[in-house]
């Protein structure tokens, strides 16, 4: 075995595997949380349109998804694999136990496992079916000199070539936009209570699952000092637990009640 | 005090064993857990039945024999003390205690609360001490030692190697023994000529051994009876990665 495998399949290595992906998830949690707050916008969906446009065309991006999905399912399964391997270090239980660590902690794999549910869920709802499926268009007429827009949505059954087609008329003084109405999409599905509640509960499982999961990645790095570890603490709780899940809860709520 | 004890009875690694039902009385709160066992063997010994076999040693918290995993928690409900330094007064009269082996793939039962912990010895013999005599204790100040470093080192060589941060652990890991020993030598002068190969070969005997990974969970150090802390095993993980990436090994 070349000194790496043997690494990377030591009990260590394989924490080291799910720190790295672990953490690299977080930044997409960010990433993605930041992207998807154009939703507020009262815009039409403009900023939210042409921005999904972008995250599916522009070929960086997509690697980069690509490379997400691929982690996403590593982490996953990887998890998985070691709670159970864990489990067989220990055959035979005990009759009465009486904990002393956090139930977070001890429950990372059910954590894990609903959202594991909850992304093959969001992935058909909104990925799928904008990919996949002959979803609405929506005309975006923009008044160049003001920049005023005026959101007309297309008749059922319109559909184009490309996600976005942009014509500019100088005459008019207009830039118009036809583009896959991804936010009227999301708009409607969020009018069904049960999944928002069924989004809204994931985001506690993403909340726990950070709240010992951020903290933890970093003492697996090896990363434990005095000066920097309450900060990592304080950024997992806080931020990873509480104002991350808070904003992605937001979101179906938002339309459920406003739109 | 009259304490009821459901005890685990097992005769041997080859068979399975269950929890029996003992009724010890005229217990002293001042008597040690040990102690109430002793009681308990020499009335079971005058009744022509088999004493319960346990593990003990120095009885005053220094050799890490004293394995029970009381009412759930190993060495009992109190923190920063072995079993032989538990008392009865902790309890309170008629109570019912449930006492367990240490569970773990790599501690199989010998025999009723007694467990095999030479997996932790070969760990040690892996790697975890300094090859080359060093002599006789040289002249306190000929070897520099920064005293943050030498409270960190100490701190860590208290582990008694009790085998209790694998008991309390879900996943039965031993990092938090194996992570002091580490430290305990990392943080020191006589440790680094075998730094590197001290953690690439401790972690691997140590999953040769079939300990579970290690989660992050805490409940090692929170059941510790020489109150080792998580830090050292971030310190393991660091040696651990580093010497993989750093060692000439290919
Ligand atoms: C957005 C999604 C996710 C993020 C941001 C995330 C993040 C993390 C982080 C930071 C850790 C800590 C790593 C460590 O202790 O070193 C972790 C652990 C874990 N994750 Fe995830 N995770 C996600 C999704 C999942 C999914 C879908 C599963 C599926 C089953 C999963 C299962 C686990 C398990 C079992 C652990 C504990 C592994 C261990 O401690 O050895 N996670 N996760
Ligand atoms: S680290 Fe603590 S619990 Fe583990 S063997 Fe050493 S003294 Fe016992
Ligand atoms: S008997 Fe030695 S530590 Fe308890």
């Amino acid at each position: 075995m070349s000194w790496l495998t043997k690494t990377l399949t030591s009990s260590i290595g394989k924490k080291l595997l799910m720190a790295l992906t672990g953490l690299f998830l977080c930044t997409f949690l960010v990433v993605h949380l930041i992207g998807n707050l154009q939703l507020f916008k009262n815009d039409g969906g403009y900023a939210f349109n042409n921005y999904a446009v972008f995250m599916t065309t522009f070929p960086v991006i997509k690697i980069v998804s690509y490379v997400n999905y691929a982690l996403i399912l590593f982490h996953a399964f990887w998890g998985l694999y070691i709670t159970y391997k864990n489990r067989q270090a220990r055959p035979i239980g005990y009759a009465v136990v009486k904990n002393s660590s956090s139930v977070f902690s001890r429950n990372m794999a059910i954590l894990g496992t609903i959202l594991l549910v909850y992304l093959v869920v969001h992935m058909s709802d909104f990925w799928y079916r904008y990919h996949n499926e002959a979803l609405p268009y929506v005309k975006y007429t923009e008044q160049i000199a003001s920049g005023n827009i005026e959101t007309t949505p297309m008749e059922i059954g319109y559909t184009q070539e490309a996600k976005k087609v942009e014509t500019v008329n100088e005459e008019a003084g207009t830039r118009t936009v036809i583009v896959k109405d991804l936010y009227n999409v999301v708009s409607f599905s969020f009018q069904n209570i049960l999944l928002v509640l069924f989004y809204v509960l994931s985001m506690f499982a993403v909340a726990f699952h950070l709240f010992h999961g951020f903290q933890s990645a970093f003492q697996t790095l090896g990363w434990s000092h005095p000066k920097y570890t309450p900060l990592v603490k304080g950024l997992g709780v806080w931020v990873f637990a509480v104002l991350i899940p808070i904003g992605y809860a937001a979101m179906p709520l938002y339309f459920y009640f406003f739109k | 005090m009259t304490i009821n004890l459901k005890v685990w009875k097992q005769k041997n690694a080859k068979t399975s064993g269950n929890l029996e039902t003992y009724k010890v009385d005229q217990v002293s709160p001042d008597m040690s857990f040990l102690e109430m066992f002793d009681v308990l063997n020499e009335k079971l010994v005058q009744e022509n039945k088999e004493p319960i076999a346990f593990d003990h040693d120095c009885r005053e918290g220094i050799c890490g024999m004293c394995s029970m995993y009381i009412n759930g928690q190993p060495h009992g409900p109190l923190e920063g003390v072995t079993t032989c330094q538990l008392h009865m007064r902790t309890f309170k009269d008629g109570d019912t205690i449930v006492v367990e082996p240490w569970r773990s793939a790599a501690f199989p039962v010998i025999k009723d609360l007694v467990v095999d912990r030479t997996a932790f010895d070969r760990i040690i013999a892996s790697g975890g001490f300094v090859s080359v005599n060093t002599g006789n204790a040289q002249d306190a100040n000929n070897l520099a030692i920064g005293k943050d470093k030498a409270d960190m080192a100490f701190a860590a060589a208290a582990c008694i190697g009790c085998g209790a941060c694998v008991a309390a652990c879900k996943n039965a890991s031993a990092m938090l023994f194996v992570s002091a020993k580490v430290s305990q030598l990392a943080l020191l002068p006589q440790g680094q000529p075998e730094r590197e190969s001290r953690a690439l070969n401790m972690v691997a005997q140590m999953d040769a051994e079939g300990f579970g990974a290690c989660t992050n969970t805490g409940a090692c150090a929170a059941e510790c009876p020489k109150e080792i802390s998580l830090d050292n095993i971030a310190r393991l993980n660091r040696e651990f990665l580093g010497a993989s990436i750093s060692s000439q090994e290919v």
